[in-house]
């Protein structure tokens, strides 16, 4: 029993860190039908703001709140830099000039910053350990759980339940459509940015939090995590893409568990091949998306 | 109150629409007849804003929108129904209808009214307004389409082919509901193929073939040119 605890736990908490990821890659995907390569840099916005605020002396949660704010004001720049001088253009020129605004990123902090590591502030909380049940583990893991939950509602809610979410629903499926009612196409490309940013900004502290530093390249894994979850999920649905995440999470615990230890530094050569099972089994990816798209 | 000139709109080398004039008084209903591929359809998009013009210019009372955005139109009141149908398939009905009035989202109670009367001139609609608009028939997306854009109180209703893949009575019931709708005041440019259906509600017509205007008159007068016949139905 505690065993299964231990493992849900494991499961729930890198689930919940990789739906997230995945979500804010979709949601810019479901309205634009392009992946925003620069997804990652979004991620590495967040960490280095935690550095360069960390000398501040303002309380964790403030620095926090600074970092997310700015990867969503890094999401809201990619589009006005990298998508929107392009958007009318090839699918090839935006392509390009998401890889750009990526290397561009990077570089800035390579060069400005620098390539080793850089620590950042983290709470105390993150590096206690809690234990109930018959199960010890890092607090970090339950905060995670929590975060994504409340993230995961807060996300349901808004397209759902507000007029802006349901136009995001509508221009994903319908985009000129939705334009001739009167939803105003740069409003809700700029929107899809800004949650892009603010999921990539959430995910940053629980990401960074679990090694305490940041590194120039710290987005490249979390956008390959994301591509995947979302390949596997469906990339034209926003539920696939959480559905993606917990599954992509499952299999990377269970192969953590089960592999013997000589075999446990191939678990990504694993991973992918059950992920192309997956894909043989179903192309479309685990849940297909509403049926019509054309790009704008 | 609409009036177009020389219009022109090109896929590419291929030009759809090569020369097209055509005006559009309050409260009247126009029809543009023409065979398939007569470019009915793409004059009636880049009226919404959806194609842009290649030449020629499209004035809304007097002010020249020939280079609007669809948001731009849609906010100066006209709405559009395509002949694709677009409904959003994963949306409820509801919130079809809730995204027809987004020129008017502040406007919370006229909005409520409106819903209100859209499900009393369409009752399907309301025992289906929490279901996915996707899984409605033709006939009942085609009274969404036409109800959400009513919902944003339009001035000007441009109707593509609303009959298009339709069972008899369904369209009966559409064209009825367009002459309900004529009769509260509305102006409409309907594009249709059904030539007498809509003839039979529309004040004027116009009659296109390959790109250009061919004939125009009153409803009764293109309905007694026999020769016209030969024209929209040979494309």
């Amino acid at each position: 029993m505690s065993f299964f605890l231990q493992f849900m736990i494991d499961v729930l908490s890198l689930g919940g860190a990789y739906a997230l990821m995945a979500l804010g890659l979709v949601i810019v995907y479901g309205i634009l039908r392009l992946v925003n390569f620069a997804y990652g840099e979004l991620i590495m916005v967040a960490g280095y703001t935690m550095y360069l605020t960390s000398g501040s002396g303002l309380p964790w949660l403030v620095m926090a709140a600074v970092a997310v704010l700015m990867a969503i004001m890094a999401g809201i720049a990619t589009d006005y830099i990298a998508f929107r001088p392009v958007r009318a253009k090839s699918v090839t020129a935006v392509l390009i000039t998401s890889f750009a605004f990526s290397t561009l990123l990077q570089n800035a902090a390579l060069l400005f910053i620098s390539p080793r590591p850089r620590n950042v502030p983290l709470p105390e909380i993150f590096s206690e350990t809690v234990q109930f049940a018959g199960v010890i583990t890092p607090a970090r893991n339950l905060i995670t759980i929590a975060t994504a939950v409340v993230m995961l509602g807060l996300f349901s809610w808004l397209m759902r339940h507000t007029v802006l979410g349901i136009a995001m629903r509508a221009a994903a499926t319908n985009f000129t459509m939705a334009r001739m009612l009167g939803v105003p196409a740069n409003l809700i490309i700029s929107s899809a940015f800004a949650i892009s940013g603010l999921l990539a900004g959430v995910v940053s502290m629980l990401w960074i939090g679990r090694v305490g530093a940041v590194v120039p390249g710290v987005g490249l894994e979390p956008l390959l995590i994301a591509f995947i979850a979302t390949v596997i999920g469906g990339m034209r649905s926003l539920q696939g893409a959480v559905l993606g995440g917990f599954l992509l999470a499952f299999m990377d615990i269970t192969l953590n568990f089960t592999l013997p230890q000589d075999l446990l530094k191939f678990r990504d050569a694993f991973t992918f091949s059950l992920v192309i099972l997956i894909l043989l089994w179903r192309p479309q990816g685990l849940i297909r998306g509403p049926a019509s798209g054309q790009r704008t | 109150m609409l009036e177009i000139a020389g219009l022109q709109v090109a896929y590419g080398a291929i030009r759809a629409v090569r020369d097209v004039s055509l005006t559009l008084a309050e409260g009247e209903l126009v029809t543009l007849l023409g065979a398939n591929g007569a470019g009915k359809s793409s004059t009636l998009m880049c009226i919404a804003g959806a194609l842009p013009a290649a030449a020629g210019a499209i004035r809304l009372e007097g002010q020249d929108v020939t280079a609007a955005r669809p948001e731009v139109m849609a906010r100066r009141g006209v709405a559009t129904v395509p002949e694709t149908r677009d409904v959003f398939p994963d949306l409820t009905v509801d919130e079809n209808l809730q995204l027809g009035a987004y020129t008017r989202r502040n406007d919370t109670k006229g909005v409520a009214e409106d819903r209100t009367r859209m499900f009393g001139m369409f009752p399907v609609l309301a025992e289906r307004s929490s279901q996915p608009a996707g899984t409605l028939s033709g006939g009942e997306q085609q009274m969404l389409v036409i109800a959400r854009a009513m919902m944003s109180r339009p001035r000007i209703l441009l109707l593509d082919e609303p009959s298009l893949g339709l069972a008899p009575t369904i369209v009966n019931r559409i064209f009825e509901m367009i002459a309900t709708l004529k009769g509260s005041g509305l102006t409409i440019l309907l594009v249709e193929q059904n030539a007498s259906k809509a003839l039979e509600v529309a004040d004027r017509a116009y009659v296109m073939r390959l790109g250009k205007i061919e004939a125009e008159g009153t409803a009764a007068e293109i309905a007694a040119a026999t020769d016209l016949k030969a024209l929209y139905l040979a494309g």
